[in-house]
């Protein structure tokens, strides 16, 4: 028997909504009844908008006080009604979901984000920085379309002043007065200092540019084993149960969404799998 | 320990079965087809019919016996009471979240086919369900798409039965040798009090079904199916399927063990309740894997590689085991006749 | 006093006598905020590799000014017009952050690179993948991947 907690969606309020960009915006969630066990970086919840849908968003936030926080960027009907929702709002919340990014064993950490990918490593960053005496050097890399389009730009600018976190940002497409880097995320991982041996890289972000990214770094030496990357398909029950998360032998919503390089990279590259 | 039944014991079996408070579902004739529904007594069965099936054919026809379990494979699979079509799985309204109370009524199935049996047991391991009370009823007999044997299925049953029924139309009469496989089917079993079977008669049914064995309409290919689909996401081969495949889903629909359901929200303007029903999917939909504006797999060939490696290759690396069972419904429902025991061996051939 | 050039990714495809050959006739380059490097249609004389700091490559569009498209950060190698005729700059070049760089004067180094063939061929091929890296990067933005695809 599936466990009710699986199924049966919880309650949970939102708290909080703060825009991040024109289509995005992060919804922090409280719970209304029982809270759902914790969430792990990488995880995802389904999250449901009362009489329109369920949908499987990544967790970008796990403050220690039980809230659940997301961000959602407004593309269909679902997502819609999620990113609209304004504090006071109870959806239904499922999870926690899938697998997790892994974090230890490390000397340095690499963390590759492009466009809305940011959102499911945030927690990953976090996490880093709260942990910070295990890792000898955390970078980020971020990638978006332009300047106004980067989540989390105050988080993004403390991490940049904090000495304790390499941020290097690029955009595709400059804006007025940005005198930051211009060219894709694969470009600083292609000149950056790295010592390939001792790095995990984590990428989240639109499939071509984790493919990209993971070429630029195993060119250089990052072992395939040591890249992770977070994988995403059509997701309708979260348990394994639905059949339309499949890649390949990989049932997503449990086998994923972070996925070992070595893994990933023989699915990815199958034209329509 | 076995016994041996008549049409008259048969009979009382079914009786035995509604007295314990099942609801007996079993084979019948109905629509020019042998189907499956709820069985009053032994009469219901479709004694004397037995079916003739091809790639893209199927037909009932008379035979020159009564045998009530003379024919393989019918349009419909027990999937159909496992997995309802259609189902609600849960109600929202301002007070939360409430599931919906499950009103099936308690199952026995009568006359499932050994290929079934298999079938049975991989769809609620996937579904996280208790299968039902089972009367298997072993194939003597196999049909002219049956490969259940090169599958590991049958045509003896195997594990899941309560009980498992042997027919035999001989000098002794309509018999059935009667085999108890769980402590509820024995209990059944005794209530009958059946004679007991001799070893003779025990004899007779295995040599039957070994027969059987030897008597297959098909055959899967000799190398490991799960490897050989595995090696071949990129060959050609698909795209020589897809000038054949319709992508019309009918394999998934009469497919036992295809499980793949969708999921929908809806709400009642009304009174803003909401529900969550599921309903069943097919992998040859073209928005089955819609993400991000359009579906990942649009070309018949990417759909029909899914289905046929899902179900031959990576149902392994998701449940274990294979997703086939070889009863053959797929090759009998495709209006192209597309046979998935041929397309095996076309890759098998193609990569030697 | 000309840096490690062992360090820079992009020079990998030489050997370390090689590298040692470019470092030596290399320069050291201090640029502020705001400097004009050079201008669409000017000689392509001098290349450059940044050490660190960002140098902003632009193309005018009429309406709406100098348009910044690519950035040259630490690592990478800025321009290629220098190593292929006509010689000429087709893009401009300003310096955003303090930047501190290594210049070649583009016809010595193209002299070294006739005068010594596997030099040559070995720049060659650094040229090539940086010129291949840059490509597929831009092919990438092309695709405009981080669109909401609604």
């Amino acid at each position: 028997m599936i466990p009710p907690a699986a199924w049966l969606p919880t309650r949970y309020r939102v708290e909080r909504r703060t825009r991040e960009t024109a289509d995005s915006a992060t919804l922090t969630l409280r719970p209304a009844d029982e809270p759902l066990a914790p969430f792990r970086p990488g995880q995802f919840a389904m999250l449901y908008a009362h009489g329109v849908g369920e949908v499987p968003i990544s967790v970008s936030g796990i403050p220690e006080t039980g809230d659940l926080v997301h961000t959602i960027r407004s593309v269909g009907a679902v997502s819609r009604a999620l990113h609209d929702s304004t504090p006071g709002t109870v959806l239904g919340v499922r999870g926690p979901f899938g697998t997790a990014w892994r974090l230890d064993g490390v000397d340095d950490l690499l963390i590759v984000a492009g466009g809305i990918g940011l959102a499911p490593l945030r927690p990953a960053v976090r996490h880093a920085l709260t942990h910070r005496h295990r890792y000898r050097r955390v970078v980020l890399v971020a990638g978006a379309r332009t300047p106004t389009d980067f989540l989390y730009r105050d988080e993004l600018r403390r991490w940049d002043d904090d000495s304790g976190v390499e941020v290097l940002l690029t955009v595709d497409q400059p804006g007025d007065g940005w005198t930051g880097r211009i060219g894709f995320v694969t470009e600083p991982l292609a000149a950056m200092p790295l010592d390939p041996g001792r790095t995990i890289a984590l990428l989240c972000g639109p499939e071509p540019m984790m493919r990209a990214c993971a070429g630029v770094l195993i060119g250089r030496g990052v072992p395939d084993h040591r890249v992770q990357v977070s994988l995403e398909r059509n997701m309708q029950c979260g348990t394994g149960r639905c059949g339309h998360c499949q890649l390949g032998p990989l049932l997503l919503c449990r086998d994923g969404p972070v996925v070992d390089y070595p893994v990933a990279a023989g699915l990815l590259s199958v034209k329509e799998l | 320990m076995s016994a041996v039944l008549d049409l008259a014991g048969l009979d009382a079996l079914i009786a035995e079965l509604r007295f314990q408070g099942y609801t007996v579902v079993g084979p019948v004739l109905r629509d020019d087809a042998i189907t499956l529904a709820e069985l009053d007594t032994a009469d219901d069965l479709p004694a004397g019919w037995g079916v003739e099936t091809g790639p893209g054919h199927y037909r009932v026809r008379r035979r020159d016996d009564d045998a009530v379990f003379g024919h393989s494979a019918g349009p419909q699979s027990w999937k159909t009471f496992l997995h309802p079509s259609h189902r609600t799985l849960l109600t929202a309204d301002d007070d939360g979240f409430h599931s919906v109370a499950d009103t099936r009524p308690r199952y026995a199935f009568l006359g499932v086919r050994p290929c079934d049996l298999a079938a049975i047991g991989k769809l609620c391991q996937v579904l996280g369900e208790r299968a039902p009370f089972v009367v298997a009823a072993q194939c003597t007999e196999p049909g002219e798409l049956c490969f259940c044997a090169s599958m590991g299925c049958g045509p003896d049953a195997r594990d899941g039965y309560d009980i498992a029924l042997t027919e035999r139309i001989g000098s002794d009469g309509h018999r059935f040798l009667a085999t108890a496989g769980t402590p509820a089917g024995k209990d059944v079993l005794d209530w009958l009090n059946a004679a007991p079977a001799s070893a003779a008669d025990e004899e007779l049914a295995r040599s039957d079904v070994d027969a059987a064995r030897l008597r297959m309409g098909r055959a899967m290919p000799e190398p490991d199916l799960r490897d050989l689909l595995a090696a071949n996401r990129d060959s050609a081969h698909w795209e020589r399927v897809a000038e054949r495949c319709l992508t019309c889903g009918n394999c998934t629909m009469v497919c036992p063990t295809c499980f793949c359901v969708t999921v929908e929200d809806v709400t009642d303007l009304a009174d803003g309740q909401a529900e969550r029903r599921q309903r069943w999917a097919s992998c040859f939909e073209t928005d089955f894997s819609y993400l991000h504006g359009g579906p990942v797999r649009t070309s018949g060939a990417a759909r029909y590689r899914q289905w046929m490696s899902h179900k031959l290759s990576t149902w392994f690396d998701q449940f274990g085991t294979s997703g086939c069972v070889g009863c053959g419904r797929c090759i009998a429902w495709c209006p192209a006749g597309i046979d998935i025991t041929e397309e095996a061996a076309a890759l098998a051939r193609g990569a030697s | 006093m000309i840096p490690d050039l062992d360090t820079v990714p992009l020079l990998g495809a030489l050997t370390p006598t090689q590298r040692a050959v470019l470092a030596g006739t290399g320069e050291l380059e201090t640029h502020r905020p705001g400097t004009r490097l050079f201008e669409e249609g000017q000689p392509a004389d001098r290349a450059r590799v940044v050490l660190c700091g960002c140098v902003m490559v632009d193309i005018p569009v009429p309406g709406r000014g100098s348009v910044a498209v690519q950035s040259i950060g630490p690592g990478e190698l800025l321009g290629l017009s220098w190593f292929v005729p006509p010689y000429r700059w087709h893009f401009g070049a300003t310096v955003v952050s303090p930047t501190r760089a290594i210049a070649w004067d583009a016809a010595r180094l193209r002299e070294l690179a006739e005068e010594d063939p596997a030099l040559g061929y070995r720049l060659s091929l650094a040229l090539a993948e940086a010129m291949l890296n840059r490509l597929q990067s831009t092919r990438l933005r092309l695709l405009d991947l981080y669109r909401n695809p609604r």
